[in-house]
């Protein structure tokens, strides 16, 4: 009987299945895994990365349409055309140098800034620490259109000497990156403990010496996380720049693909939305790589260490 | 073995920076709001002192909120957009991030990169390929009229709340697979066996234990995406750009970029913070508990 049913030939005397049938029970998979999560789960996959992939290859389209494609051309919408391309329409290319001035601003100031304030947070203790450690939370939780609304209105009524432009962006991007940074960082602290620089202290090192030589370098992959992290949320931003712009002369990336988007947009706008993606993945693969380098004698428990870094590169654990 | 004043010292340039650039704004919106009007120009007046503070378009603002008035149905569409949003982010994030945690085996890495990869490319990035997707002869409209499930092609981007949710859902569910993922990770594999062992089977264990120990996930998922979802102007600008779908975020929106009235857009701020104040607290709550297990 078994021998029969496995070779799917049905025992003479049943009635054959119909497809429908087939096809629910084939779904329902009673023995193995739900193949319905299967189906949801890769359905989700697709529907989520498609349509970006779509925008990616309208970038190459011969035509000047984002919804009709006219044949591939490679280059017409990068450097090709030109009137129109991102290299030679100046404020596409102008957004482009934007995007790339505040999140490498952003890096250099909230990556050592924040660095600073976890480790002060994690180590000293009273209720100043407390407060501060509150204070802290609040820009990881308020939206962003309330930090938006808020820094426009500061600029413009207290701190009246920093007028809406680049200087108030940077100033913008800083406050919301640096919390983050403190969480990662801190994150890294508490895994690491205290016993390293205990052993460096019992060996006769003097404090500067043990952050520098012990704490810095084991502290180096959360600042490199850290720098990712900026850079992507800086790249991403797009509340904070448009409400602390000056104008044309202020917009980011996503501030240009954002008002094309009302307009009629050509695929110049895909191109220079595309190019950010190439960098951002580029950026990541070869952060993947040195994260790994850095944390290469850690990996003892490899999959805890994998969770960690998809944890930290996209968000953070909950 | 440190001296007792580093850590303080190397907190204060942060904690300086967050009082400045996060507090002191944040009086700024109180001192608009409870301003006054310069009556030639129309600008805000803003009233840094308390004592002096207008409660007039403070209060004009609130009794809009009042059913029936301006901003009620403003209101209450915000709610039921971002609603639906995270009932239709759940429906879709859950069975994922238990796929990708339980079942998934030799491809659980290609997956949580592939869930993972949204987050690198740019949120703008995404809403312009969603509408392309649904333009008047985007590739929605071609398939649904090769289908010949629709004959005339529906109208996508004018105002149609379908569009605003489905962006809100593209939009902001891969925040919410991730930290879902994270909570069901840590789910310990043995009291699943254990309810397997007494007689449960596979529906019965996931829905008297997994389902309850995921609760907390699935609260912290949808509070990180419900927050920006409250706040957001910019998706339905994109997908709708009508009155018609316009949130909260867009009324703060228009009030600072279009209209006159500052003071009305800050009151406004603040009635949205206050009305975010439980899912900000339990976020902040959250975060500061994680942190604490981390440290023990």
């Amino acid at each position: 009987m078994s021998a029969v049913t496995e070779h799917g030939a049905p025992p003479r005397g049943l009635v054959e299945p119909t497809l429908g049938k087939k096809i629910r029970s084939w779904v329902a998979n009673p023995w193995g895994h739900p193949r319905f999560l299967v189906v949801i789960t890769w359905l989700y996959v697709v529907i989520s990365i498609v349509p970006a992939v779509v925008a990616i290859q309208f970038s190459f389209n011969a035509g000047r349409s984002v919804t009709a494609w006219q044949g591939f051309d490679l280059t017409r919408w990068y450097f090709g055309d030109p009137a129109y391309s991102v290299w030679h329409d100046p404020r596409l290319q102008h957004a482009f140098w934007q995007s790339l001035k505040l999140a490498g601003l952003d890096m250099a100031i909230a990556t050592p800034l924040g660095v600073l304030l976890a480790l002060g947070l994690a180590r000293w203790r009273g209720p100043l620490a407390s407060a501060s450690n509150f204070i802290m939370l609040f820009p990881l939780v308020t939206p962003e259109l309330m930090m938006g609304v808020s820094l426009f209105l500061v600029f413009l009524h207290i701190f009246k000497f920093i007028q809406p432009g680049t200087t108030a962006q940077v100033l913008g991007h800083v406050t919301f990156s640096l919390s983050y940074v403190v969480v990662i960082v801190r994150g890294r602290l508490f895994s690491i403990g205290k016993q390293y620089e205990e052993a460096a202290a019992d060996l006769g090192a003097t404090p500067a010496e043990s952050l520098r030589l012990v704490l810095l370098p084991l502290l180096l992959p959360a600042v490199f996380s850290s720098l990712m992290m900026v850079f992507a949320i800086s790249i991403d931003d797009f509340v904070i720049s448009q409400w602390l712009s000056c104008g044309s002369e202020c917009d980011t990336v996503p501030i240009r693909v954002y008002s094309s988007t009302r307009g009629a947009p050509l695929p110049s706008v895909n191109a220079l939305a595309a190019i950010m993606v190439y960098m951002t993945l580029s950026a990541i693969g070869i952060a993947y790589l040195v994260y790994r380098f850095m944390t290469r004698g850690e990996r003892r428990s490899g999959e805890h260490q994998r969770g960690g870094m998809v944890q930290t590169m996209g968000g953070f654990d909950m | 073995m440190y001296p007792k004043w580093l850590w303080p010292v190397f907190a204060v340039p942060g904690v300086l920076w967050l009082i400045l650039l996060f507090l002191v704004p944040f009086y700024a919106v109180i001192g608009v709001a409870f301003g006054g009007v310069d009556p030639i120009f129309m600008n805000a007046v803003p009233n840094w002192n308390p004592a002096d503070w207008q409660f007039d378009s403070m209060l004009t603002t609130l009794g809009g909120f009042l059913p029936g008035n301006q901003y009620w149905a403003v209101l209450l569409r915000t709610t039921v957009y971002v609603a639906l949003a995270l009932a239709g982010s759940l429906l879709l994030g859950y069975p994922v991030a238990y796929y990708i945690s339980r079942h998934a085996k030799r491809t659980k890495g290609i997956l949580l990169a592939l869930v993972v990869l949204p987050f690198w490319v740019s949120y703008m990035m995404r809403m312009l390929a969603w509408v392309n997707l649904f333009s008047p002869n985007g590739f929605v409209n071609k398939f649904l009229l090769w289908t010949h499930i629709v004959n005339t092609p529906p109208d996508w981007l004018n105002g149609n709340p379908a569009s605003v949710v489905l962006g809100l859902i593209y939009g902001y569910i891969p925040y919410l697979i991730l930290p879902l993922l994270a909570a069901l990770d840590r789910i310990d594999r043995s009291i699943l066996e254990a309810a397997r062992d007494l007689g449960a089977n596979p529906a019965e264990a996931f829905y008297h234990v997994t389902l309850p120990l995921s609760k907390p996930g699935i609260l912290g998922a949808s509070v990180i995406i419900a927050l920006p979802m409250f706040g957001d102007y910019y998706t339905p600008n994109i997908v709708s750009g009508s009155p018609r779908t316009s949130m909260l975020g867009n009324q703060i929106d228009i009030f600072f970029h279009g209209g006159p009235q500052p003071s009305v857009g800050a009151a406004l701020t603040l009635i949205l913070s206050a009305f975010l104040a439980v899912l900000m607290a339990y976020y902040m709550v959250t975060i500061a508990k994680a942190q604490k297990e981390l440290q023990a």
